[in-house]
């Protein structure tokens, strides 16, 4: 799609106050024509969401890392599914169709999704339906075959785990299917950011997935900024650049540990639950919260570094980079280790790029996106860092992607130490009697954080955060084909998709 | 290798002293504390999470009390698997309506006496996320608490001393 502009190639009416990129409203067929770019692997799904009489989809060309938006209006209550053309689209359309009953016509799947049968009302950001406030009960998918056998296990899991549920069809110790349902976590976010002030949208998405708090925040706020067309001032930028790094090296200490600890390596589990500590007491230091909840926000950041920031951050560094490399160094040494994680749960290139897998996800499987750099935003472009890429796709190339990751992130936090800015951390929002719609691409440690603002006088008028895990979730079903049983544990951990954020 | 690693974790232990058990906490325990309680609980309790809709912040700050940090094992406090080897529930998140029933199954999968602790201001009454459609909004409402531990999350040192009141609470009542 590089010889023309991404708009270009979208037939339809440009909307007005939509920024940094172009939402387009597109007839019938423009709509199926968009659909139709991504089976082919010209443009990537990046989010699939509704409102009370429209559907948009997201979409990003990867060679030139341009971004659009799609609207189809749908006054008759449906329009055309994509998920009938390009499967990564089914779960976004079946949620869809459960918040706001828009009908996907020809969806393969029309299962509820989040819907549970449990709220007292179907389609709660549509038009309400009470009459028949339960769905269907739910079917899962047979299986049919001599010796096949099921293991439900969840919604309560055996550990400290989110809620969901897996379905297993085994032929003895090998697993042939994995159906995953999920929606337990489904909190009705949407709906209570509609209608809220900023600063309560803010805190809504700062809990969207706790474990991403600072990517959400920032997502957030780049969306509220966008529409208002205001910027943070420098200093903010790095604030929320450090906050961001300090979050992805705690949450991939703790993967790295979790994942060790599932091939039955604890000694790794203990030594990277220090490093994660050491990271989380260093970001309370400085920030006066362990997750940095709160301290992204739209216009700026809340709080600034105190004066002795920078040195509990240079003592950070050098711990990290003391012990660090020995940990590294015995997850290559173990041979035990390395058998369990090498060539378990391959995940196949095409299917990472067909789902537009982001983090390390993807970029164990040789798909190099990541939003930092493109389509980027500051300050990461004035900071050196390099993607970590592996091509194997296995449960190690997921942890070697963390382990060169958290090398970058320690680099980039010395730089952004190095190069902080004085000045100002916070601009005013001002959105009074503005009427505009703003989005937002942010690199969580799992992948890339969407959202999608609309803003009226002040308030959030429609929003829709899509989390990386929307991506991820149905790969996990793909890869565990094949392996034994007793390799999910091993398989879920090097995903760590999101519950929480997933079901929103 | 191996060597070296034990050695860089163990040259200085990083293990902190326990923290004191929580006054507020102690108050709210005092009217669910019997005796039988107390010869049932000795020093030791074995703990069941769930996770009832959480943003999973809270669930973060639960794993770390396993870190070498706190090491919550020395209290004679440790996770288990099944309800059915629960003393304790901790419950986490505003209750999603699409977690209810799985919290009340498990509630009534543990066996008699059973104490109910929530983490976090969402298992308080819904925090952020009261008054949506799909949440029932604190836990209080589905199962009974006897102690509530708040924060967004709380830090692992907030839920430890919660949880040492929990143990204590008891001696604490006889001696006031
Ligand atoms: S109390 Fe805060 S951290 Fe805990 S689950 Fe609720 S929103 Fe998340």
């Amino acid at each position: 799609m590089s010889q023309m502009a991404l708009t270009d190639t979208i037939d339809g009416l440009k909307v007005e106050a939509h920024r940094p990129w172009p939402r387009l409203v597109v007839s019938e067929a423009g709509w199926r024509a968009v659909a139709a770019e991504l089976p082919a692997g010209r443009l990537t799904l990046l989010g699939l969401w509704g409102e009370r009489s429209a559907a948009h989809m997201a979409v990003l060309d990867e060679d030139t890392a341009e971004i659009a938006v799609a609207t189809i209006e749908c006054p008759q209550g449906s329009f055309p599914s994509v998920g009938a053309l390009h499967p990564p689209a089914i779960r976004l359309e079946r949620a869809l169709h459960d918040l706001y009953g828009l009908i996907p016509e020809g969806l393969p799947d029309d299962r509820p999704w989040l819907d549970h049968g449990c709220w007292g009302v179907r389609h709660p950001l549509g038009d309400r339906d009470n009459r028949d406030p339960k769905p269907p009960p739910y079917a899962f998918l047979p299986a049919e075959g001599e010796s096949l056998h099921q293991i439900p296990v969840g919604p309560v899991h055996a550990g400290i785990i989110e809620p969901g549920h897996f379905r297993f069809t085994a032929n003895g110790e090998t697993v042939v299917r994995l159906e995953e349902r999920l929606g337990y976590a489904h909190k009705g976010v949407d709906s209570l950011m509609t209608g809220a002030p900023l600063g309560k949208a803010a805190r809504l998405a700062a809990r969207v997935s706790g474990d991403s708090t600072v990517a959400y925040g920032l997502a957030f706020a780049r969306a509220v900024e966008a529409a208002l067309e205001i910027e943070a001032p420098p200093r903010a930028a790095y604030l929320r650049a450090l906050m961001a790094e300090l979050e992805r090296l705690a949450n991939h200490f703790g993967d790295i540990g979790a994942i060790c600890n599932d091939a039955s390596f604890a000694l790794m589990h203990a030594q990277c639950g220090i490093l994660r500590e050491r990271v989380l007491r260093a970001a309370h230091a400085c920030f006066g919260h362990r997750l940095m909840m709160d301290r992204v926000v739209p216009g700026g950041v809340s709080c600034d570094l105190p004066a002795e920031g920078a040195a509990t951050l240079r003592g950070l560094l050098d711990e990290l980079r003391r012990v660090f490399p020995r940990a590294v160094n015995l997850y290559d040494n173990t041979a035990s280790l390395q058998d369990r994680t090498a060539a378990t749960g391959v995940l196949r290139a095409e299917l990472a790029h067909q789902y537009g897998a982001g983090g390390f996800v993807g970029r164990a499987s040789g798909r190099a996106f990541d939003a930092r750099k493109r389509p980027g935003y500051t300050p990461y472009d004035r900071l050196d860092f390099d993607i970590a890429r592996f091509e194997a796709g296995d449960v190690n190339a997921r942890v070697w992607v963390r382990i060169r990751e958290v090398e970058q992130s320690l680099d980039l936090v010395e730089q952004i130490v190095r190069r902080m800015p004085a000045g100002p951390i916070k601009v005013e929002t001002g959105g009074e009697g503005r009427n505009a719609e703003g989005m937002a691409l942010v690199e969580g440690f799992r992948g890339d954080v969407l959202a999608w603002l609309r803003i009226d006088d002040g308030r959030v008028a429609n929003g829709y955060l899509r989390d990386p895990s929307w991506f991820q979730w149905p790969l996990l079903e793909a890869v565990i084909e094949g392996n034994i049983v007793a390799d999910f544990p091993l398989c879920n951990k090097s995903f760590n998709c999101s519950y929480s954020g997933h079901d929103l | 290798m191996r060597r070296t690693l034990l050695e860089s974790l163990i040259r200085r232990p990083v293990t902190e002293a326990a923290p004191a058990p929580d006054e507020a906490a102690l108050q709210e325990l005092a009217g669910s504390l019997d005796r039988a309680a107390r010869r049932r609980l000795g020093r030791s309790l074995s703990i069941r999470e769930i996770d009832a809709g959480s943003c999973n912040g809270c669930e973060l700050e639960i794993h770390a009390l396993s870190n070498a940090f706190y090491d919550l094992e020395r209290f004679g406090l440790r996770f288990v698997a099944s309800p059915r080897h629960a003393d304790v529930l901790m419950v986490t998140g505003p209750v999603t309506k699409n977690m209810r029933e799985a919290l009340e199954r498990t509630h009534n999968a543990t066996p008699d006496p059973k104490w109910v602790v929530t983490i976090g201001d969402c298992a308080l009454d819904g925090g952020v996320f009261a008054g949506s459609y799909a949440v029932v909004g604190g836990v209080s409402n589905v199962v009974p608490v006897d102690l509530h531990i708040r924060g967004c999350p709380p830090s692992p040192a907030e839920i430890l001393s919660g949880l040492i009141a929990l143990v204590t609470g008891a001696n604490h009542r006889k001696r006031a």
